[in-house]
């Protein structure tokens, strides 16, 4: 029999969806039993004071969860999530309920080894509730005590080579796509750029001195399976910069039926016969391909990237060979100001060890002109809004490009100053009169 | 600035202001230095592996206090 009734998260239970009141409850079972043996060092009734205040909290239509506090691990100002609740007399088993944030692995590969390990020291010194991954990409470990944190540490950063990630006013854990371990797409190494970023910046994403969170995220190609775009402050994204490349004869393959499209991942019905022109050609936002003389051509100056053409026909269309990342700016979720893209900075970089034009041209002195001028919880979008994209520009030292402006006659952030001038902002006035009449 | 310098600077002028805020953003510190945020940052992890200052996390944001100061995981605006 449960600690405590809960009729209104049984209710969750009933849809044909998975629950996570099921699980809990599975994990609740699981410590009750302790088929392991483990020698459990927080409350083995953890999760079920967890289903019970989550039960109160739906009753009274208020949280019971009192909202941040000072715990943390020595010497590092993030990691850690200080949790406690409202009402420990009742639920003493989640009066402290502190979250640790462990830093994913790059690409997400795991060996089973490892989840065993980390499940292992969770099961032990906390509640053995995970959340794999949060929005930031971590490992999110749910639930423990005050004095399991230091030993958590210990056992990640000495025995599994591991280390918390950001949380709090610091770089939060970079986040990357699986890159060129497993995908032919990747324009560049993306796991080897933030592993170097994620060491090179080990006080900053330790040591908060930011004025809010900072994302780095790094997706190989613009299919942009990490949402970079999307969400980190500054994104980089692979693209080439010479054409895209054809192999005609696979080409005909697609068109003939011998190859799949999308590498066969809509066989689950019929669709009918490939149509390069309706599927490829006509989709093409840029209206840069044409077929002539039974071959397909493409116009890449006018490529943007889109990455629709190469999806579908993988094998007979290839990423080109110069290539490099784009680097965004400013992408945040809704807080203030609503949601906000990416905007182009740098439209064009080789990605390549020691990466120190990335670290000098761009991160560096992005980070000194917001931490400078960002005000207290303004993300770097904000202040790219409130100061201007030029502005950035300036601080970066970078020219405006064609790829800075979104739309023609559209774009507020691109002035001219007066010594970009011929002639400045002085006028012969006499002159002037010459031609244009009072 | 030195070391002993700011950390005196710095405790006198949070100690003046605990009667109405216990927590800090890291600008405000950076401000009462009157450092650039990268020299400031220097002098404040001292402070915090020093103990003179502590961290305080909501999860999303950063703040730091004197320990032992403004009210705790405990309570707020409650009657003694």
């Amino acid at each position: 029999m449960a600690k405590h009734a809960t009729p209104l998260l049984d209710q969750l239970e009933s849809g044909p969806w998975p629950s996570f009141v099921s699980d809990l409850k599975a994990q609740a079972a699981k410590r009750a039993k302790n088929a392991e043996n483990i020698e459990f060092q927080i409350p083995t009734d953890v999760v079920e004071d967890l289903l019970g205040i989550l039960e109160l909290s739906f009753k009274h239509g208020r949280t019971h969860w009192k909202h941040g506090g000072i715990v943390g691990v020595f010497g590092y100002g993030g990691g850690v999530i200080g949790r406690y609740c409202d009402q420990p007399e009742e639920f003493p088993g989640v009066a402290h309920f502190h979250t640790m944030r462990v830093a994913q692995p790059g690409g997400k590969f795991y060996s089973t080894e490892y989840l065993r390990q980390i499940c292992d020291l969770w099961d032990m010194r906390g509640s053995g509730i995970t959340n794999m991954h949060g929005s930031t990409g971590d490992i999110i470990f749910l639930g423990t005590t005050t004095p399991q944190l230091e030993e958590v540490f210990f056992e990640l950063t000495h025995n599994l080579n591991q280390d918390l990630g950001g949380s709090g006013s610091n770089l939060r854990t970079p986040a990357d796509c699986i890159g060129e371990a497993r995908c032919e797409y990747a324009c560049y190494d993306t796991q080897a750029l933030c592993y170097d970023l994620t060491n090179e910046y080990q006080d900053e994403l330790h040591r908060p001195a930011f004025p809010y969170k900072f994302k780095f995220k790094f997706d190989g190609c613009p299919n942009c399976c990490v949402a970079s775009i999307a969400r980190a402050d500054l994104s980089f994204i692979g693209t080439w910069r010479d054409n895209i490349r054809i192999d005609q004869e696979a080409v005909q393959a697609y068109i003939g039926g011998e190859i799949a499209p999308n590498g066969g991942a809509h066989s689950g019905r019929d669709w009918g016969k490939f149509d390069i022109q309706a599927e490829v050609i006509g989709r093409c936002p840029t209206q840069c391909m044409w077929m002539e003389d039974g071959k397909l051509k493409i116009d890449d100056r006018e490529c943007t990237r889109c990455m629709h053409c190469i999806n579908v026909m993988p094998r007979a269309l290839r990423i080109g060979n110069d290539r490099g990342c784009s680097i965004f700016a400013g992408a945040k979720a809704p807080i203030l100001d609503g949601a906000q893209m990416g905007s182009l900075v740098v439209p064009f970089i080789k990605v390549e060890e020691p990466y120190s034009e990335i670290k000098e041209t761009v991160i560096e002195p992005i980070w000194d002109w917001w931490m400078e001028e960002g005000k207290n919880r303004e993300r770097l979008g904000e202040l790219m809004k409130r100061q201007g994209f030029q502005k950035m520009l300036e601080v970066m030292d970078l020219k405006p490009v064609p790829q800075h402006v979104q739309e023609p006659r559209h774009n507020p952030y691109i002035f001219w100053k007066e010594d970009e001038v011929d002639g400045g902002w002085e006028r012969d006035i006499n002159e002037f009169r010459k031609y244009h009449k009072r | 600035m030195e070391y002993e310098e700011a950390k005196q600077k710095l405790v006198e002028e949070l100690t003046k202001k605990l009667k109405s805020k216990s927590k800090f953003y890291f600008n405000d510190l950076a401000n009462i230095l009157g450092e650039k945020p990268r020299d400031a940052k220097k002098l404040i992890n001292r402070m915090v592996t020093d103990g003179v200052l502590e961290y305080w996390s909501s999860g999303s944001t950063s703040m730091y206090g004197m320990p032992g100061t403004g009210k705790q995981a405990a309570a707020e605006h409650e009657e003694k």
